[in-house]
């Protein structure tokens, strides 16, 4: 198992029909990407980044071509089985923090696993867990507008962690943060990587970019200078 | 998800937005509270026409004489004078009716005049037996009834009904004074309390007097025996079928008849009449409980404006759940509960009010107010029940939310 790819993606290609137009968003993209890897994958707005994210996200389905996640053939799925794979496989990092304002931080790392349906006591030991890695445990019940963008992004990182996921995949985490909280954030996920987790990164800022220990450059649909990892 | 965390996650939702919660739970408020009200009041006045019946006797059994035959025209019930003070006599041997507890034969003439000195009234003499009192569960607010003696002397005694006596001697006691019918004078020697109306006669309008004087002074005819209504009274309301039975077979066996088709006499029951009044009342309450429905569905439509409203505003809310696991029929869990927490609340504090305003409305109005706890259980159901069905497609579209557009929106 240690030799099976987190994300194996062969020849997808997506496509959209906006109105009597055939868009082609991804034009044929192939990836592997191993357990433990800390990967950038970079490309400027328009390039098909977003479109690869969600399906490497499980949010959407390609047209052609398979996606294997975790060894599990996900290209197929129908909404129910993908909600189950999203829950399960993926911890999300959104630009957007995307975190409940109702609830305290420690409820909405708990989010995740209360659809897992996981008993209340375990969830809760689960959620402190994981705030506490990512050195929020004195801010268990705050809610997100009583923290500061880095924090919040932190409990975001803690709630994509909660579940255990395969796969960590953030959406340009860093795009609503300052430098020091931008510093801060990155720290978190190089700590993540060296905690052996496979960590996706979308991003259009090379300096981001540079973090990672391999960068996947997407332009027009399509990868780059393929470095698939041998 | 466990049901537990789908309750909480609708109650959390309800409690972000209190306000407006509270007011789209108020038009389900009233609708529940108005069909909580409206049920009691129907129930109240049913409540009341049965217990003022079952007062003037409701244990009643009425026994009229059959129709007479005269030149080949058949008269109506009542046309014949078959029934006899014998009968009512007979009717009260413990022995052979066991579930008779009373039993008030009665003479009446209508338009008589009572004169007192210069005032005079018109009205009806009853003349029976002091068993009439009980009989027809009356009650004497000063005086006394007339007793055997009085019956046994044709003595020209006479106690009056609370209107009558109003009408004739004003704020006076009329007890020891004298009244003239038929230019006989009587003594009034008692008055009766107000009992109200039944459906056809207002009780508080008559004179009685013993049955002797009325059949000798009053109503005359050839036979100083007959009587026009002999009233039974059953042990107890459950007995009444049974006092039905007995009497019946009585009078059978006195008249000498052997089926029900030839019986020269026939029995009917305040049964009847409550029947009636309740089915006056069953349709008042229908058609009020018909506007509380029309609130109800008002009530509805509120609930699903605001869950629409609802589910536009956290479309991102929803992406994001979506993302993290939440299927769609999570999802759609989520909101028909919050739509049936919202019915609830409604109905909850519509019940409130509606029992608040049962328990007060009684000092303002003079309607008594039954609450029935299974009408109670019914309201709270149906207004989780429109929480639900006006909940079904807003829910159903937050289900259906791709999750990538739903966290692209703003």
């Amino acid at each position: 198992m240690a030799t099976e790819p987190v994300i194996e993606l062969r020849d997808v290609r997506k496509a959209y029909e906006m109105g009597t137009v055939r868009v082609e968003a991804l034009r044929g993209v192939s990836l592997r990407i191993d357990p433990g890897e800390y990967v950038a994958i970079m490309g400027p707005s328009g390039s098909g980044k977003s479109t690869l994210m969600h399906i490497l996200g499980c949010l959407d389905v390609p047209t052609e071509g398979t996606y294997r996640l975790a060894g599990e053939d996900v290209s197929t799925l129908d909404d129910v089985e993908l909600a189950e794979i999203r829950n399960r496989r993926i911890g999300f990092v959104f630009q957007q923090f995307n975190l409940l304002p109702s609830l305290t931080a420690l409820r909405n790392v708990e989010l995740p696993l209360s659809y897992a349906a996981i008993d209340r006591a375990t969830r809760h030991r689960r959620a402190r867990e994981s705030l506490a890695r990512v050195g929020l445990d004195d801010r268990l019940h705050h809610r997100p507008g009583e923290l500061s963008g880095g924090q919040q992004q932190r409990v975001a990182v803690a709630r994509a962690v909660a579940t255990d996921p395969a796969l960590v995949l953030a959406d340009e985490p860093t795009g609503n943060l300052d430098s020091a909280a931008t510093a801060d954030v990155l720290a978190l996920f190089d700590e993540l990587h060296r905690a052996g987790r496979t960590v996706v990164l979308i991003t259009h800022e090379a300096e981001v970019a540079a973090r990672a220990a391999r960068t996947v450059r997407i332009r027009d649909g399509a990868i780059e200078d393929a470095l698939v990892a041998s | 998800m466990k049901w537990g965390d789908v309750l909480r996650n609708g109650w959390d939702a309800i409690r972000n937005h209190k306000l407006r919660s509270a007011l789209t739970s108020l038009g389900i408020l009233i609708g529940i509270a108005a069909v909580v009200l409206t049920v009691g009041l129907g129930q109240g006045a049913q409540k009341q026409v049965a217990d003022r019946l079952s007062a003037l006797g409701g244990n009643l059994l009425i026994v009229s004489p059959g129709s007479s035959t005269s030149g080949g025209l058949r008269g109506g019930f009542g046309s014949a004078s078959t029934l006899t003070t014998a009968d009512a006599d007979a009717l009260s041997a413990r022995s052979a009716a066991p579930d008779v507890a009373g039993v008030a034969p009665v003479l009446q003439s209508s338009n008589q005049s009572l004169v007192n000195g210069p005032t005079n009234w018109t009205t009806s003499v009853v003349g029976t037996t002091p068993s009439w009192l009980s009989v027809r569960g009356r009650d004497l607010s000063s005086g006394r009834f007339i007793t055997a003696a009085d019956e046994k002397e044709a003595a020209a005694v006479a106690v009056l009904a609370s209107d009558t006596a109003q009408e004739l001697f004003g704020p006076l006691d009329p007890v020891g004074q004298s009244v003239t019918i038929n230019s006989v004078p009587y003594e009034v020697v008692g008055v009766l309390t107000s009992a109200g109306s039944d459906s056809t006669t207002n009780l508080d309008d008559q004179a009685i007097v013993p049955l002797s004087t009325a059949s000798q002074r009053i109503v005359g005819g050839t036979s100083r025996t007959s009587v026009q209504t002999i009233y039974v009274k059953a042990s107890s309301p459950g007995r009444l079928g049974a006092a039905y039975q007995e009497t019946n077979a009585i009078l059978q066996y006195r008249h000498g008849v052997t089926s029900s088709a030839g019986a020269d006499f026939s029995i009917t029951t305040q049964q009847s009449v409550i029947d009636t009044t309740s089915s006056v009342n069953t349709t008042l309450t229908n058609l009020l409980i018909g506007v509380a429905a029309l609130s109800l569905i008002v009530g509805g439509i509120g609930v699903m404006n605001i869950m629409l409203v609802s589910v536009k505003e956290r479309t991102r809310e929803i992406g994001l759940r979506k993302a993290l696991g939440g299927t769609p029929a999570v999802i759609r869990r989520q909101f028909l509960c919050e739509a049936s927490m919202l019915g609830l609340t409604g109905g909850l504090l519509g019940v409130a009010t509606g029992v608040g305003g049962a328990l007060t409305l009684p000092h303002f109005i003079d309607s008594p107010v039954t609450l029935s706890v299974p009408w109670i259980l019914i309201a709270i159901a149906v207004a989780i029940a429109i929480g639900i069905g006006f909940g079904v497609y807003p829910a159903a579209r937050a289900a259906r939310l791709s999750p990538i557009d739903a966290l692209r929106s703003e």
